[in-house]
């Protein structure tokens, strides 16, 4: 499903070159739902964005359902890096990032204005899969942090995405909301649905199948 | 969900602000449609009162021309007077169609104003003046009965304010001469209305000016050449020729140097009130920064963005642009009192017209102005990153 191969990426503070990722190869296959943890500053965010196409690497080469994505210093355009999140990526964030503005129902349906994949979902569908149907015309400011991150998933979820990356899904959530979006997750995943995630929340990732932890850039080990 | 009604949405995020904006835009398109308006205002009611005036040609007494412009709409004091005989010379010229002489006299009232004023009463011949003035129409009245010098015929405007009849005597101020009003004409939308006509011989005994006469109006026939008039007109000794074409013209430059002065006041308010929205939604970009790259890593294009963007800005604009118009039309008769107030001479009639042409025009340019305006942070915001944003939220 997806294959990272040495990714590098360097950054320059001043005169001085950090690796913030440094040298990691992983692989990650269809379906599964794989953790990465780590301390602050050791590269899980960095490598998250890197295999989610948020952001090129300085080295490696990244291949997504057999399609080579980044290949040897070779930077994508950020159009060409948007059509590949189209085509393959849901996110969801550790904030959220509902549309104020927008009821649930307008704030799950966001992607498709703007892309419409073969396959979308629609949003009554799941917003009943998450449990929200009955917040369809509430305004985000009207929920609780579990629903907002409900929400969220439902909107990564609408346009049918291969893999679904989670950046600290439950940063802003008590343990009872963590435990429930924990669970939304697992469901997913068990319906075929691939999720890279990253989290510092032991409880959560024992949901995961695969836990990868990393240190200063570099995978230590293996869960 | 289009585009559009995202963009919309997000301008009712800070209603308050939004809501200034549009003010800052609508005061500024206001100011703009009402100059423009009295730009074209103006010059129709100043040529519908030269029209009016019955004549094309105004002979006077040599000396300023723009004292005998003033004197011709609007009278005034220390006047040139000049021979009536001239009248027979020019009579004889073959270009000549009709011609009336006139006598204006100012006489100070002490009890005009806060401060005394000059009452200005013009002597008329009653048997040629009434032929060149065919479009008056009588309220009450008729012209001269011809039994007495003593008579008075009162504008509308003039009869309003001292509230006459016909059949009311009024004195001459500073003088034991009364006059008789004998007709009060109907408003006629020029200078007529606030003039005090009576015989030219009461002026011209009353007040020791035999023989003497201010002016001589001229209405030339149809193919004449007015050039070549004025020309002939000019041999004539101490004489002044005052063509109504030039009078407007030199009226309209004036009025147009105080045109220019204000369109540049009201374009640099509506450049301020670009910067406006320049600056709101620039405010805007940055307060959603990081939901603009969150949007972007949803798939959006920069397109997109640029798109939402640019239609928040055009959309301010818009409306405020509609608002101006909307208040310019509803509050034209305002405008129009406020620029009577500030110009030296205002001729009669509306001041301000806005018609459907010049509302379009005006919202039009600032409907451009706001897609102009939108361009930058546009462009700004599509050039977000996703990542720079995510990055954002840990930092």
């Amino acid at each position: 499903m997806l294959k990272a191969q040495n990714i590098i990426k360097t950054y320059t503070r001043g005169i001085e070159a950090v690796n913030a990722v440094n040298d990691i190869s992983v692989s990650i296959d269809q379906g599964e739902f794989v953790t990465f943890m780590g301390p602050s500053g050791s590269g899980k965010t960095t490598l998250i964005n890197i295999l989610g196409c948020l952001d090129n690497p300085t080295k490696g080469n990244l291949t997504i359902a057999r399609q080579p994505v980044f290949s040897e210093a070779k930077p994508l355009s950020e159009r060409r890096l948007t059509q590949i999140r189209r085509e393959h990526f849901g996110y969801i964030f550790q904030r959220f990032y509902l549309i104020p503005t927008l009821n649930v129902e307008e704030n799950i349906m966001l992607p498709l204005t703007f892309y419409r994949k073969s396959g979308a979902g629609d949003a009554l569908t799941l917003m009943k899969q998450l449990g929200i149907e009955n917040r369809a015309h509430h305004l985000p400011g009207q929920l609780s942090g579990g629903e907002m991150q409900r929400v969220a998933i439902a909107r990564a979820l609408i346009n049918d995405p291969s893999i679904l990356l989670a950046d600290e899904p439950t940063g802003n959530l008590d343990s009872h909301r963590s435990n429930e979006i924990g669970e939304i997750l697992l469901g997913l995943n068990k319906k075929g649905l691939t999720i890279i995630m990253v989290t510092h929340n032991h409880e959560l990732a024992k949901v995961g199948g695969r836990t990868l932890h990393l240190r200063d850039g570099k995978l230590v080990s293996v869960g | 969900m289009k585009i559009y009604q995202i963009a919309y949405k997000n301008l009712l995020r800070k209603k308050t602000r939004t809501l200034l904006t549009i003010l800052g835009i609508s005061l500024s398109a206001w100011v703009l449609v009402s100059l423009l308006g009295f730009n074209k205002g103006y010059e129709k009611a100043l040529s519908r009162d030269i029209d009016q005036l019955g004549f094309q040609v105004l002979l006077t007494a040599k000396g300023c021309p723009y004292e005998a412009a003033t004197l011709m709409l609007k009278g005034g004091t220390g006047l040139k007077y000049m021979d009536e005989s001239i009248l027979n010379q020019v009579e004889k010229y073959s270009d000549v169609k009709k011609l009336t002489a006139m006598i204006m006299h100012g006489v100070f009232d002490p009890n005009k104003g806060e401060a005394g004023g000059i009452t200005a009463y013009l002597g008329i011949d009653p048997k040629t003046y009434p032929n060149l003035k065919q479009y008056v129409k009588f309220r009450q009245g008729t012209w001269f009965t011809g039994a007495t010098l003593n008579e008075a015929v009162m504008g509308f405007e003039a009869a309003e304010l001292e509230q006459r009849e016909v059949g009311d005597h009024i004195l001459v101020p500073g003088t034991q001469l009364e006059l008789k009003v004998v007709g009060i004409l109907k408003r006629t939308g020029s200078q007529d209305d606030g003039t005090i006509f009576v015989p030219k011989q009461f002026i011209q005994q009353n007040f020791n000016l035999q023989g003497k006469i201010t002016g001589i109006g001229i209405q030339v026939k149809q193919n004449a050449n007015l050039t070549s008039f004025e020309d002939q007109l000019y041999k004539l000794p101490d004489v002044q020729v005052v063509s109504l074409t030039q009078v407007k013209e030199t009226i309209m430059n004036l009025v147009a140097t105080a045109r220019v002065l204000v369109l540049s006041i009201a374009i640099i308010a509506v450049l301020i009130a670009m910067l406006g929205v320049v600056n709101t939604i620039l405010m805007s970009v940055f307060e959603r920064f990081q939901e603009i790259g969150i949007l972007k890593s949803m798939g959006a294009m920069p397109i997109d963005i640029f798109k939402m963007i640019w239609f928040e800005t055009v959309f301010l604009c818009g409306v405020g642009g509609i608002i101006g118009n909307l208040l310019a039309l509803g509050l034209s008769i305002v405008t129009d009192i406020l620029i009577r107030q500030i110009l030296p001479y205002s001729p009669s009639g509306r001041l301000v017209i806005i018609d459907g042409a010049l509302a379009l025009t005006t919202l039009l340019t600032i409907v451009g102005i706001g897609v102009i305006s939108g361009l930058y942070p546009a462009w700004k915001a599509a050039s977000i990153r996703p990542l720079e944003s995510i990055r954002s939220e840990g930092a």
